[in-house]
């Protein structure tokens, strides 16, 4: 349980190092040019390296199936969110195929 | 529209007043949001309890770290036993995008005293970031914006914290059938799909979701941060190419 503890102050410190980065350093000091155009891809790169394999895991354990539940939700959502921009609809759909499919293919 | 043009003319009204206006626009514009984090907030409640972690120290991941989706991959690598150090590189990583909200907004704060930075730091989410740079680079009342940022910002946290109490007193009632834990990948589709509308961004998400999946054997979500990698790589390069004559 100190763990836990240990892991919830050491990234909650740099988590606010990263939120107070520029706003306490603008003027003082210009980070490299490359390094704030990978920036750019931070939030696309860590989400999607999150989201693939949540859908297609089952049971802890992959699966490439097309009857694979998570894997056709996650599709659903996917088409949901680009056409919605919705987070709240995306979740709503994806949660709600995700029971359909379950129930179907369970 | 005549109360806001007369408002335009006239001089900017004195500090007080000004602030009070300012505190109760961030609270209102920042309300239809909040209906997307109580969701949230309770499911990671829910989680963190179900994964093992004690009520007060969930509590407190929300109110140190104030990052739901740094906290939903906490609960599940603490879960599943990871070592710490790799737990905090992997938070780290995943709230590395505030980094860009912090670049965005600093032209804006310059001038505000440390103490405020470090205030607004602190708040400074998705929700509150998208809300406050809006008023700051599209107009609404001018002065004490900042008062603004900060409203919204509060709105945030108390409903973040009210919503995680929440579900960690609901927690162990909720059966494990719920497959909850899918409202994680959820919210991500939500907050990612809508942003790959270029090609490098497209791209690095395409690259780092088939290293996340084929490293998925590397132990202790290695693969995570192996992922992130040649997504940034990749993006770097495709709008390089990208840029290319011919």
């Amino acid at each position: 349980m100190a763990q836990t503890w240990l892991i919830i102050v050491l990234a909650g410190l740099l988590t606010y190092a990263v939120r107070l980065s520029f706003i306490a350093l603008h003027g003082r000091w210009q980070p490299p040019a490359l390094f704030q155009r990978a920036l750019r891809y931070v939030p696309p790169a860590v989400l999607s390296a999150i989201i693939l394999p949540e859908m297609l895991l089952l049971d802890g354990q992959m699966l490439f199936s097309p009857l694979n539940p998570r894997l056709l939700a996650g599709i659903i959502a996917i088409l949901v969110a680009w056409r919605s921009r919705s987070t709240l609809l995306t979740i709503l759909t994806g949660m709600l195929a995700l029971y359909a499919l379950q129930a179907l293919l369970g | 529209m005549a109360v806001s043009e007369s408002n335009r003319e006239a001089p900017p009204r004195s500090g007080g007043d000004n602030r009070a206006a300012q505190l109760l626009d961030g609270v209102r514009d920042t309300l239809p949001l909040l209906v997307g984090i109580v969701p949230f907030g309770m499911i990671y409640g829910v989680l963190a309890v179900k994964a093992g972690i004690p009520p007060a120290a969930a509590q407190a991941m929300s109110a140190i770290l104030f990052a739901g989706s740094s906290q939903f991959m906490i609960v599940q690598l603490v879960g599943a036993g990871t070592p710490w150090l790799v737990v905090v590189a992997t938070a780290f990583i995943v709230n590395l995008r505030h980094a860009l909200y912090s670049a965005s907004l600093a032209p804006h704060l310059r001038r505000l005293p440390a103490a405020w930075k470090g205030l607004l730091a602190y708040v400074l989410v998705d929700e509150a970031y998208a809300i406050g740079i809006t008023r700051y680079e599209h107009g609404g009342a001018p002065g004490g914006r900042h008062y603004y940022l900060l409203a919204a910002g509060l709105a945030v946290w108390v409903c973040w914290q009210t919503s995680t109490a929440l579900g960690i007193f609901l927690g162990a009632q909720i059966p494990a059938s719920w497959s909850l834990d899918f409202t994680l990948a959820l919210t991500f589709i939500a907050l990612v799909v809508p942003a790959l509308r270029n090609r490098p961004a497209a791209l690095a998400a395409a690259a780092a979701g088939l290293t996340a999946v084929a490293a998925h054997e590397l132990p202790y979500k290695f693969g995570l941060i192996l992922a992130a990698l040649a997504g940034i790589g990749v993006g770097l390069w495709s709008e390089r190419q990208w840029r290319k004559p011919g």
